[in-house]
């Protein structure tokens, strides 16, 4: 099912089991923020892992997807389904615009033009006046979902969370398995044979990176109704920079990999929180260590030594 | 008092300078990161950290060991460039047979653990650094009080600039290098040491980040996050620009500098946006950049 391989369906099975068994034993709130990163980096794999191209600005579409839907739940009392709906679709919007403007270079520039544009996003949420600047926008009411089931309860939200994850889970899985992620393989392998055989690959490339921002933006929308809290910090380059992060340290282009890299990089700064800036320190050896010494990120280490594809 | 569509001269021509004044530190800081990326084929993330060392060296000289601006001036990218070949030989060069985005990453998380540090040491409030006597105190020339410090600051830029642009061009370490950046395995065969060229790229590049860094001390306070706040408008400058060109590099920094000091007159709420304004014109219109080869 979805092409899972018969180790990823075991794997997956087990993710299953852990996310129905944790909150048993650990924090619902520090969970749903796992689960919130894990489909962020999720999201961001699909580019650099199966495109092969590094975007440096998801916080952009991650950021303004949470704006969004702590917006029209604090002003328009809008259904949770409907706000998570809504930061989806602006997440997508924007990275129709941004993409159509990034994919014209690849590799670094590629990096550092996302990076410039998503920072260009970042002046723009700094003055305009509905993102409440420096304050951001706090206190937004959970509410309920599907104008029933009350979310203040944080064991509601946290199977509303879990939902959206696996749904975007297997949404990006689909998206690799099908005909559309093979054509997305070959661009990444040999885009001048892919253009050769008649695929428009920057067609291609765009439709992925929408794809990729649109589940950015439900997980930064997730987030805010989470913590009823949308900030700067969402749009800020440090985000961008904690997903790659992620991403690399669970294992890029793997399927597994970026879930696993949420968990440990959220778990870390949860215990590193109380240090201060040494989150950043960690986070920057984090990076370091992985390029020089494991390149292939936790999971993809763990599936070469059991040779299998995770 | 002259007026100048409408704005008030002083007004127009002290904005003017200001941009002068960024667009000299984007040029230096766009020049160093096209000079590493020409030779050593990576995007220096930590150039934004290895700025503020610059001024922080500075700093550390004048507050412990008494050492005062002009000197630092030669002393600090002195140190923080021999520090750049040390990283050079320890960990970047591990990379250069791997794809260039692990270049980008690995000096993305040296500049984290580098501003990490210094934030945990130095907090992030900024410390005062007092401009040279010889260079305080304003100048009246005609038409606005010129601060001598910033002409100074834009004139020492520019001669850095066009002395880098010189070595590259018109010397023959320079020619080597030209060479070394199109075809480093010829260039071997005759005789020349490439890494020890790209080390030393490399921390020629640093050496000019730091330079900058001292310069721009007495002008913003100096903090930990003063890196961050150029870096990200300096990518959005090479993008424009293109790394293939050293005098691209310089021309382009000092004109975007110029069009943000005149954005802030005529309309200040773009300011902060209109440099990546620009980048989406450039690539709408001109993908490679300004001065940028095809690839």
């Amino acid at each position: 099912m979805f092409g899972f391989s018969r180790s990823q369906q075991i794997a997956f099975l087990a993710m299953l089991a852990l996310i129905i068994v944790c909150p048993l034993a650990l924090y619902p709130v520090f969970l749903m923020r796992v689960l919130c990163m894990a489909l962020f980096a999720c999201a961001f794999n699909l580019m650099i892992g199966y495109v092969g191209l590094l975007s440096f600005g998801h916080a952009a579409f991650f950021g303004m997807g949470s704006y969004i839907a702590a917006w029209t739940m604090k002003f328009w009392h809008v259904d949770a389904a409907v706000a998570i709906i809504l930061s989806g679709a602006t997440g997508a919007v924007l990275g129709l615009f941004l993409g159509y403007l990034a994919i014209r270079r690849s590799g670094i520039y590629f990096a550092m033009i996302t990076l410039a544009l998503a920072q260009m996003v970042y002046f723009f949420c700094v003055e305009a006046p509905f993102t409440g600047g420096e304050d951001g926008i706090q206190q937004v009411p959970r509410g309920y979902l599907f104008g029933v089931i009350p979310l203040d309860n944080d064991m509601a939200m946290y199977w509303l969370v879990a939902v959206v994850f696996v749904g975007g889970f297997l949404l990006i899985h689909r998206i690799i398995h099908s005909p559309f992620g093979q054509v997305l393989k070959a661009i990444r392998e040999n885009e001048p044979r892919a253009t050769s055989l008649g695929y428009r690959t920057d067609d291609y490339k765009l439709i992925a990176f929408v794809l990729s921002t649109m589940l950015a933006g439900v997980a930064g929308g997730t987030k805010a109704l989470v913590f009823g809290i949308a900030t700067l910090t969402d749009v800020h380059y440090s985000t961008s920079g904690e997903v790659v992060l992620m991403t690399l340290l669970g294992g890029l282009g793997t399927v597994f990999g970026p879930v696993m890299g949420a968990v440990l990089v959220i778990t870390m700064e949860n215990y590193l929180a109380q240090f201060g800036q040494w989150v950043t320190v960690t986070q920057g050896a984090i990076f370091v260590i992985c390029v020089l010494a494991f390149r292939r990120g936790v999971i993809g280490e763990i599936g070469g030594a059991l040779r299998l594809a995770l | 008092m002259i007026m100048i569509f409408g704005i008030p001269g002083p007004l127009l021509f002290g904005q003017l300078l200001l941009g002068l004044i960024n667009g000299a530190f984007y040029a230096m800081l766009s020049l160093g990161l096209a000079v590493i990326f020409g030779m050593l084929n990576i995007i220096n993330f930590a150039h934004g950290a290895l700025f503020m060392m610059g001024a922080f060296a500075s700093w550390m000289l004048l507050q412990y060991a008494g050492i005062g601006y002009f000197p630092s001036l030669i002393l600090a990218p002195l140190i923080i460039g021999a520090f750049g070949v040390v990283l050079e030989r320890t960990v970047i060069s591990r990379l250069y047979h791997l794809d260039h985005l692990y270049g980008l990453l690995l000096t993305f998380g040296l500049a984290l653990v580098i501003q990490g540090l210094f934030r945990n040491y130095y907090g992030s409030s900024g410390l005062p650094y007092r401009i040279p006597a010889i260079l305080s105190g304003a100048t009246d020339v005609g038409f606005m009080f010129l601060p001598n410090y910033r002409a100074w600051v834009v004139v020492a830029a520019a001669v850095v600039c066009l002395a880098t642009w010189m070595v590259i061009e018109k010397t023959s370490l320079g020619a080597t290098l030209r060479a070394a950046t199109e075809n480093a395995p010829l260039v071997q065969a005759f005789g020349v040491n490439v890494p020890r060229v790209i080390t030393l790229t490399y921390g020629g590049g640093v050496a000019l980040a730091a330079f900058a860094g001292v310069l721009a001390a007495p002008i913003y306070s100096v903090n930990p996050n003063m890196g961050d706040n150029f870096i990200n408008t300096v990518f959005a400058v090479v993008v424009i620009g293109g790394m293939g060109s050293i005098m691209g590099s310089i021309i382009t920094g000092f004109a975007l500098g110029v069009i943000e000091g005149l954005t802030k007159v005529f309309y200040p709420q773009a300011s902060a946006t209109v440099v990546f304004l620009v980048m989406v014109i450039v690539l709408l219109t001109l993908p490679h950049g300004l001065f940028g080869r095809r690839a």
